[in-house]
């Protein structure tokens, strides 16, 4: 597994990462460029993520997590005028490649977004969507949503109620609704942008403890402006900085003995 | 020096209190004043019979028929058109010259007065085509009249639904056709219904495009392409030929209502369904 | 899927050329219809000739052309100072609630047919105006009333609309540096405003030169020139709604051609129009 830093503060080399094999990679960045319109968003990004790794994206607002993300399930395809240099793979294959079936590549690719979105329905509808779009009716429709919902930790608390609005859910209930609906479509990468964000401590935790019980089946890219929470999370940190990929190295390491100038003002708060 | 210039606030405030006063109490005044001429006149028969005489006695019925067949007819031809455009205006293409082309066509017809569709419609479905003084011509005349507010109100209703529900859908691995049918054209009815609500209103009280395109008979018709008589052409009719001012005033009752009911169920539609969406929607 | 998915976004596509299409089909016919007589007249004659007696071979629809200038010209002066006062009250002296209530009652009001409207013009209005200050009550002033209340509705509420889009720091600002509220209202709002207001107008302006049923019961329809307010007037519309029941040959293509006429003024109206809100946008 190696991070590597690019821009123009000139590279470190490659850091090694024990327990991993090169060539088995779940998601492969090599030296991604993305621009919106004629500003830079991101600035070269190479990054490797295992199958069924964790991977936590820590950095301040700019520095282009979200749009790395967006740009994993092409969902800046709605964005006009976007340009791309350098390749992003997916199971060895390039996302950006023509004729990509990019509604397959967004089943696959899950996506939860920093503010949860009920969609207006009823919450067993809000589980349904995605599978529905797929095809999948009556039975085992039914005993994926249920499925979805205990992964999400939300069964319990919403069995009951199935058939109620999303709306009537709390934030921290509804971003799980989120999760819920994203396990729904039996994705093999989730990622997830800042979905705690709009959510108090208690919900934060109760999320956070979601993510660890997910890892292992899904592999999982977690975005975060929060060096606290990427340190609960553990696994893997990358840390971005204004479109660059600064460094990424296990929580622990990267915690205690920060490679990067940079790395260190921001984990100490001084920017950010 | 401050003095007057409070003094002048102090009038013109008075001057625009009065002007709105005149304004609403005027278009108040003659909603009223027909209704209180006209409602007496309404009664089971006036609005089941057909009329005799010319108009002079009798009921408005073919007219009532004619009035709807054409309102529905320019509704089933239109509203499927409009919806249509707004969706192509409202999720694919957003600008640049072909978009621009279709707006400006969709705005200019907006503009162009009832009389010139009825010639056009007159010269198109009725001599050109054959169709003849119809239905079938006065029904297409006025689809082609309500089409930009049918296309305006529906763009709208579209824009307004949250682009964030979108994104959810797109995330999902739902294609732009699927996210379209299933989260923005549900959420995005209301406004759809009100912009064909407020295009109902108007072929309600439409004249002009009529009299040229679906003639003035005073039978019922039994086909879509027989003429025939709505209710605004009857009463222009009775009222410019003086044939019969009582008549006249109990279509124009029948007339008004049906025009403020419409809009009125129009706009509480709009107004609930944007409560919903800003109370709702994150 | 793909191919289902291109497949529908072109028929999309071609649909929404239909109100386009619909424009150019129109235009298309009109012109068919009414420019060989206006060719084989000559246009100057035709635009010009003061004398519209289409039975004895004269197509010259000059009194029209007047009869719906002055008929629009009198609308405009007076329906629009009370729709611009009727709106600024709304906006900047009413309360929240009046506002709220009467903003969409004036547009249910907009929806009442034309024919209303003319009827009680005939009733009422013509009636008033003959004896009060003589001619034959059927008249331009007559007409300008009618179409003054017409366009009330629909001026009022763009521009109450167009003041409504003006930041409340405009106000703010003013009345804080000791300002009266006419005087914040005068040199504040109302010139952040006047775009949206011109627009407003401008629709009206649409509205009252294409009436025609509204117009033709109260106007007289006299095909002179009229010379003052209280003359009989013929308008544009009322010219062909008025004759084309019953027109045949030369006399019916004058008529397509009054169409075509009256078709160029709109058009030419429109590109105002939406230059003059354009130009608001920017700013």
């Amino acid at each position: 597994m190696t991070g590597r830093t690019g821009g123009a503060n000139g590279s470190r080399g490659p850091v090694a990462v024990p327990g991993s094999e090169p060539g088995a990679a779940k998601i492969l960045a090599r030296d991604f460029k993305f621009w919106y319109g004629s500003v830079p968003a991101l600035k070269g990004i190479s990054l490797e993520v295992a199958p069924g790794e964790q991977l936590t994206i820590m950095g301040p607002t700019g520095s282009g997590k979200t749009t790395f993300l967006r740009c994993l399930n092409r969902l800046n395809d709605l964005v006009p005028g976007t340009r791309f240099e350098g390749s992003l793979l997916i199971d060895g294959r390039d996302v950006y490649r023509p004729g990509t079936d990019v509604d397959d590549l967004r089943r696959r690719v899950g996506m939860v977004f920093a503010l949860p979105i009920p969609l207006p329905m009823s919450i067993f509808d809000n589980v349904a969507y995605g599978p529905r779009l797929h095809g999948v009716r009556g039975r085992r429709l039914a005993e994926l949503v249920e499925r979805s919902l205990r992964a999400a930790a939300l069964w319990d608390e919403v069995k009951d109620r199935l058939g109620d609005s999303a709306f009537s859910l709390s934030g921290g209930q509804q971003q799980r609704l989120s999760i819920a609906r994203v396990l729904a479509v039996e994705p093999e990468i989730i990622l997830m942008d800042e979905p705690c964000s709009g959510l108090d401590p208690i919900s934060t935790l109760r999320v956070e403890e979601t993510v660890e019980q997910l890892r292992g089946k899904y592999t999982i890219v977690f975005v975060t402006h929060n060096p606290q929470q990427a340190a609960r999370l553990g696994g893997r940190v990358a840390f971005f900085y204004l479109g660059e990929l600064v460094e990424c190295a296990p929580a622990a390491q990267l915690f205690t003995r920060p490679r990067d100038r940079r790395t260190e003002d921001y984990i100490s708060g001084r920017f950010g | 020096m401050i003095l007057r210039s409070r003094q002048r606030d102090r009038l013109m405030r008075g001057v625009l209190t009065a002007s709105a006063v005149l304004a609403v109490g005027v278009l108040v005044l003659i909603v009223g004043y027909v209704l209180w001429q006209g409602l007496p006149v309404l009664s089971r028969a006036f609005l089941l019979e057909p009329p005799a005489k010319m108009g002079r006695a009798g009921g408005i019925f073919p007219t009532i028929v004619g009035t709807v067949l054409l309102t529905a007819g320019a509704v089933v031809v239109a509203a499927p058109l409009g919806v249509a455009t707004a969706i192509y205006l409202a999720e694919y293409a957003h600008q640049g010259r072909l978009v621009s082309l279709i707006r400006f066509g969709t705005e200019s017809l907006a503009g162009i007065p009832s009389i010139i569709f009825g010639v056009f419609g007159f010269l198109f479905f009725v001599i050109y085509l054959g169709m003849g003084w119809s239905v079938l011509s006065g029904a297409l005349t006025l689809a082609g009249m309500i089409l930009p507010t049918i296309i305006r109100t529906a763009e709208e209703a579209m824009l307004a639904v949250p682009r964030a529900y979108r994104e959810v859908s797109y995330s999902l691995g739902g294609s732009r056709w699927q996210t379209i049918t299933r989260v923005v054209l549900p959420n995005a009815l209301p406004g759809i219904l009100t912009g064909i609500m407020l295009g109902v209103g108007r072929s309600v009280g439409e004249t002009a495009a009529v009299i040229f395109t679906a003639g003035a008979s005073l039978r019922v018709p039994h086909s879509v392409l027989d003429p025939v008589r709505t209710m605004s052409v009857h009463f222009y009719l009775l009222a410019r030929e003086g044939i019969s001012m009582r008549n006249a005033y109990g279509t124009a009752a029948v007339l008004v209502l049906s025009v403020l009911a419409v809009n009125f169920v129009a706009y509480y539609l709009m107004h609930r369904h944007l409560a919903r969406l800003r109370g709702a929607g994150r | 899927m793909k191919g289902r998915e291109s497949l529908i976004r072109r028929l999309l596509m071609v649909v929404a050329f239909s109100s386009l299409s619909l424009l150019a089909l129109i235009a298309l016919f009109i012109f068919a219809g009414g420019i060989p007589i206006m060719v084989e007249e000559g246009p100057v004659e035709f635009l010009a000739g003061t004398r519209w007696a289409p039975t004895r071979g004269h197509f010259g629809i000059l009194p029209m052309i007047v009869g719906s200038l002055w008929v629009t010209a009198g609308a405009l002066v007076l329906g629009v100072p009370v729709a611009l006062a009727c709106a600024i009250y709304l906006s900047e002296l009413a309360s929240e609630s009046v506002g709220r209530v009467v903003k969409p009652a004036l547009e249910l009001l907009a929806g009442i047919p034309s024919v209303v409207y003319g009827f009680l013009g005939l009733v009422l209005l013509v009636p008033l105006i003959r004896k009060f200050l003589g001619g034959p009550g059927f008249s331009v002033l007559a007409a300008a009333c009618v179409l003054a209340v017409m366009i009330l509705p629909t001026v009022t509420s763009v521009s109450y609309d167009a003041l409504r889009a003006v930041p409340s720091a405009y106000r703010e600002g003013s009345l804080a540096l000791g300002a009266t509220r006419w005087q914040t209202i005068r040199m504040s709002v109302l010139p952040a405003a006047r775009s949206g207001i011109l627009a407003g107008v401008i629709l009206g302006l649409g509205r009252a030169v294409g009436e025609t049923m509204a117009v033709i019961m109260v106007a007289g329809n006299a095909t002179l020139v009229p010379l003052s307010p209280l003359d009989p007037v013929r308008t544009l519309t009322s010219n062909i709604a008025l004759e084309l029941g019953y027109a045949a040959g030369k006399h019916r293509e004058a008529l397509f051609a009054t169409g075509v006429v009256l078709f160029l003024i709109i058009m030419a109206l429109n590109l105002v129009a939406g230059a003059v809100a354009g130009r608001g946008k920017v700013r």
